[in-house]
């Protein structure tokens, strides 16, 4: 469609978990792209599969899951089926990664800078003494004050923000292409959480980073994201600009989801709430997983899985927006 | 850091004054220290004028002062069996269990954490199912059955190495060494692996454990996020976290390591303060079994001091009140 | 809704105490493991045997009468020179191996469960009181078990065990130095079954219900007894089955020392002692078949240990 190139690209991807019990599908063909300088936000109730999505692409799917099918491509270069090593080489250096919790992230018994120069030496052919000077600009550049003098403590001499931007240090240290950040301010006090997201945003920017936030927040999608996949049972429920799905959601239950963002403009009464919870793996239902909640639910969901359709900037995968679906004009 | 150390000096002053307590009463009231003295055949005036003289009619508290104050100074009274000072015989005995307690130390640590590392990164492997076996039947068999099995294997059947003893021992000052003769080495072996075995398995289970348990963080998944090599990981990040229990269990250990050497010492004849021990409860000895008491009371205090303080070395976050975070 | 009617009854459960039994997790994780089946046959059978000892055993060993010093020394039955009834040998009083065992093994199981009971029930007694009454009684128990815990409890057995001999003066018959056993080995072991009772009952004596029993009136002993250590008896059950493994040990350490029972009345370690004078001049079946007789029984109750504390505990695993 472009001639420029995603830095990410996600085409039909499947990961599965093997039990006694058989392979439960914890993703079913997904496919989205990121582009450079981008953001994506994925949102999702938790087992949504969004931080197994994340955990794919920088490929840590721990046994006994599996990636079951499609392809990862970084920019335009196959890694799914890469050696282990490769991947190794590739992770760090090319697909920096930030977890929840910055209290457990880091290792206690290592300085801040042994761990910095360690990750950079890793990927780079930088001598420590040239290491420790990068580790300390990239500290700076998160807005550590001081850090010439920080970059020797230890982790748990930090505040939790703090360490959060230590993380953060620590997953751009070699300048990697794509950022996956799997709920960067969810562990942090809310007065924090702000500015760690105001830093990645700018960090993206000035870096040309592609950023993949995976989060349960609305809010900081809102806030964050060009754009966002909201996820739902393993599948991409809908796809598309940020503030079109926030503003006019196409899919069942973005709808529901959006209805649970309290907005001060519309003054809504009260706030959505969908019933029901999202199936477990073991029990996805057939046809479309959200038809048991869905309100606008017809013979058709129960059978047969939604394709993704194209509509205007988004993709929806919905069945009410197939043309040849006999009730589609009654929502939309 | 400071107030920790106190407060923990302060619980071993507390342990060595109960133990003291004990190793006095037992000294005073199970023994008779008259016999130390005095043969049995001597007349009760006569041994009235050696308990005047003991200071036995004194108050008990002044006695128990005096009992104390003459331990600190290593006067635990003389032996009834050996008419001797017990302070020499255990002094004359000590090198012989330490060396034989280190021994087996070092054996335990070293394989009982190779072991474990190796069974907690490869948990299904036929090398981990050999280890576990063992582990269990190093928990389940009584020490002195596998010290018996050693010798008939590798004295009597195959003639390898000796059955009993200390081997020939070179005289450093006080200190009798067997560290430096070859037949002193060998006579080391079998004692050190007898008396090891338990402790290897304990090291072995908890290393296992606490790798599997490390392996499972947050950090070790961020670490392989930052593409660190998978040794790095492993052997750098994982493995420190888990030594960090491992020390304070061989620290703690090294107590227990030197009291089960009573049974070691016993099976290989093994000239030690435990061989020494088993003779005094055998036949009824009070003033060495106080003594040896008091003497592993000590041993023990002294190492779980000395963990404490080492435990503050390799994890920084006990650290914290020696260095002012900015 | 006529299928939930229907499963209704067999949904309620077995009502007798052995139905429930058969019907509970421990028993399905019980039927799962082999190890644990085969574990539980060995003990069984190990009590069987040394209960029906004088019933099975050719000869009653601890009978200086019956032992004649012309079968000294004889091999198992296999070998050449071996002859019957000595099926696994005789030692160098002419005793027969095989019943020494099975007389051996009643010994090592009298001291041993004898050893837990007491123990057990010194430690639950102490816990109870401690975490009842708390302040002083609380911290003098306390402090006195981490004293004890400081040391193995080989030493402490030993000690005791030598300190009880010094009080008693003189040679003791074989009664009293089997109660000597097991006195020093309750002793050692008490501090295991203090500390978990005094947590579950600092746990529990906040809870309503025991508030509800003191505000009628119920004197604390019966509070302590009727209402909290029912909630406490699935932990020590655990900590009993493992101790008696180490209880056993403990007694044959002691004998095999020479502290514990006398050769005239010997128990497993005793056997071993024995045997281990011999092991040079050849005759290695007196301590051989003494040493994998407890070997076995040890193994076995600790494996039986190790299951019952994982399906009385899920959380542990």
């Amino acid at each position: 469609m472009s001639v420029v190139q995603p830095v990410l690209s996600v085409r039909d991807l499947r990961v599965e978990f093997v039990t006694r019990r058989g392979a439960l599908k914890a993703i079913d063909g997904i496919s989205f792209d990121i582009a450079k300088g981008e953001v994506l936000g994925v949102v999702g109730e938790s087992g949504a599969g969004k931080s197994v999505t994340g955990s794919a692409v920088i490929g840590l799917i721990d046994p006994p899951g599996r990636i079951a099918g499609g392809e990862i491509l970084l920019s335009g270069m196959r890694i799914d089926n890469l050696p282990p090593e490769e991947m190794r080489r590739i992770r760090g250096k090319r697909i920096g990664m930030i977890f929840q919790d910055p209290l457990t992230s880091l290792n206690p018994l290592y300085r801040v800078s042994e761990q910095l120069v360690e990750t950079i030496r890793t990927h780079t052919n930088l001598s420590s003494s040239a290491a420790r000077k990068r580790a300390i600009d990239l500290l700076a550049d998160v807005g550590i004050p001081a850090p010439e003098r920080r970059i020797d403590s230890y982790p748990h001499e930090f505040s939790g923000g703090m360490r959060q931007r230590v993380v953060i240090a620590l997953a751009l240290c070699v300048e990697p292409e794509l950022i996956i950040a799997d709920e960067p301010t969810t562990a942090l006090d809310v007065s924090v959480q702000a500015q760690i997201i105001a830093l990645l945003k700018r960090l993206g920017r000035e870096h040309g980073t592609a950023i993949m936030l995976v989060t349960h927040d609305m809010g900081v999608i809102a806030e964050t994201a060009d754009r966002v996949a909201v996820m739902y049972a393993g599948r991409i429920a809908e796809i598309g600009p940020v503030r079109d799905v926030v503003q006019n959601p196409l899919h069942p239950y973005a709808k529901g989801l959006m209805g649970a963002i309290p907005s001060l403009e519309s003054a809504a009464d009260r706030l959505v709430q969908i019933p029901g919870s999202m199936p477990r793996l073991s029990a996805i239902p057939p046809g479309c997983p959200f038809n048991p909640r869905c309100p606008y639910v017809f013979d058709r969901c129960r059978v047969e899985r939604p394709e993704p359709i194209q509509q205007s900037e988004h993709r929806v995968a919905c069945h009410l927006y197939d043309q040849s679906s006999v009730r589609s004009e009654a929502v939309a | 850091m400071l107030a920790f150390t106190i407060r923990r000096a302060l619980q071993a002053i507390g342990v060595l004054l109960a133990v003291g307590i004990i190793a006095f009463a037992m000294f005073r009231f199970a023994g008779d220290p008259v016999n130390q003295i005095v043969s049995l055949d001597t007349p009760a005036a006569e041994r009235e004028q050696v308990r005047r003289s003991l200071g036995l009619d004194d108050p008990v508290p002044v006695q128990f002062v005096r009992y104390l104050a003459q331990s600190i100074q290593g006067d635990f009274g003389v032996s009834y069996q050996f008419r001797q000072p017990v302070s020499d015989l255990l002094a004359e005995r000590m090198p012989a269990t330490l060396e034989l307690a280190i021994c087996a130390t070092i054996f335990s640590t070293v394989f009982g954490v190779l072991m474990g590392v190796y069974s907690g990164l490869r948990r299904d492997s036929f090398l981990t199912k050999v280890f576990q076996t063992v582990s269990l039947v190093g928990i389940s068999l009584p020490t002195f059955l596998i010290g018996i099995l050693l010798i008939y294997l590798f004295a009597v059947t195959l003639g390898w190495l000796p059955s009993y003893g200390r081997g020939d021992t070179v005289q450093i000052g006080w200190w009798s060494t067997g560290l430096l003769t070859v037949s002193g080495l060998k006579a080391l072996i079998m004692p050190s692996i007898t008396l090891g075995l338990f402790q290897m398995t304990l090291i072995m289970r908890i290393v296992r454990a606490e790798m599997m348990e490390v392996l499972r963080t947050d950090y070790i998944k961020f670490a392989r996020a930052r593409g660190l090599t998978t040794r790095a990981i492993h052997f750098g990040h994982a493995l420190k976290n888990t030594l960090v229990p491992v020390i304070t269990i061989v620290g703690l250990q090294f107590g227990s390591v030197i009291a089960f050497a009573i049974i070691t010492e016993t099976v290989f004849q093994w000239p030690g303060m435990g061989l020494l021990f088993v003779q005094a409860v055998q036949n009824v000895d009070i003033p060495i079994m106080a003594a040896y008491l008091m003497l592993v009371a000590l041993i023990f205090v002294a190492i779980n001091l000395a963990v404490d303080i080492l435990y503050t070395v390799v994890d920084p976050r006990l650290r914290t009140t020696i260095r002012q975070p900015t | 809704m006529t299928d939930a009617l229907q499963a209704a009854p067999t949904a309620s459960g077995p009502t007798t105490w052995a139905g429930r039994f058969l019907d509970s997790d421990v028993w399905a994780s019980f039927k799962r493991s082999k190890l644990t089946m085969a574990a539980a046959f060995l003990t069984l059978l190990f009590l069987a045997v040394a209960i029906l000892a004088g019933v099975l055993a050719p000869q009653n060993p601890f009978d200086p009468a019956q032992l004649d010093l012309l079968n000294s020394r004889l091999p198992p039955i296999w070998d050449a020179e071996g002859q019957t009834p000595f099926l696994l040998g005789s030692d160098e009083q002419g005793r027969d191996i095989f019943s020494a065992i099975l007389y051996g093994l009643r010994i090592s199981l009298l001291v041993g469960f004898l050893g837990v009971a007491f123990s057990a029930t010194l430690g639950i007694a102490l816990g109870l009181v401690a975490g009842y009454l708390g302040g002083t009684v609380d911290a003098i128990i306390m402090r006195v078990a981490d004293v004890q815990l400081t040391f193995p409890a080989i030493l402490i057995a030993l000690l005791v065990d030598g300190v009880v001999k010094a009080v008693l003066g003189g040679q003791l018959d074989p009664a009293t130095t089997l109660s000597v056993l097991v006195f020093s080995i309750g002793l050692s072991f008490w501090v295991q079954y203090a500390r978990t009772v005094r947590g579950s009952v600092m746990v529990e004596k906040n809870k309503d219900y025991i508030a509800a029993a003191r505000l009628i009136g119920l004197p604390a002993p019966v509070i302590m007894f009727r209402h909290i250590l029912p909630n406490v008896m699935g932990p020590v059950l655990v900590i009993a089955t493992i101790n008696l493994a180490l209880a056993i040990i403990t007694e044959a350490t002691l004998s095999f020392l020479g502290t514990g029972m006398p050769e005239t009345m010997p128990s497993l370690g005793t056997l071993i002692r024995i045997g281990n004078n011999y092991l040079f001049s050849g005759e290695w079946w007196i301590v051989a078949f003494p040493g994998i007789a407890l070997a076995l029984l040890v193994l076995a109750i600790n494996l039986l240990g190790d299951w019952l504390r994982d399906a009385l505990n899920p959380k542990l695993r």
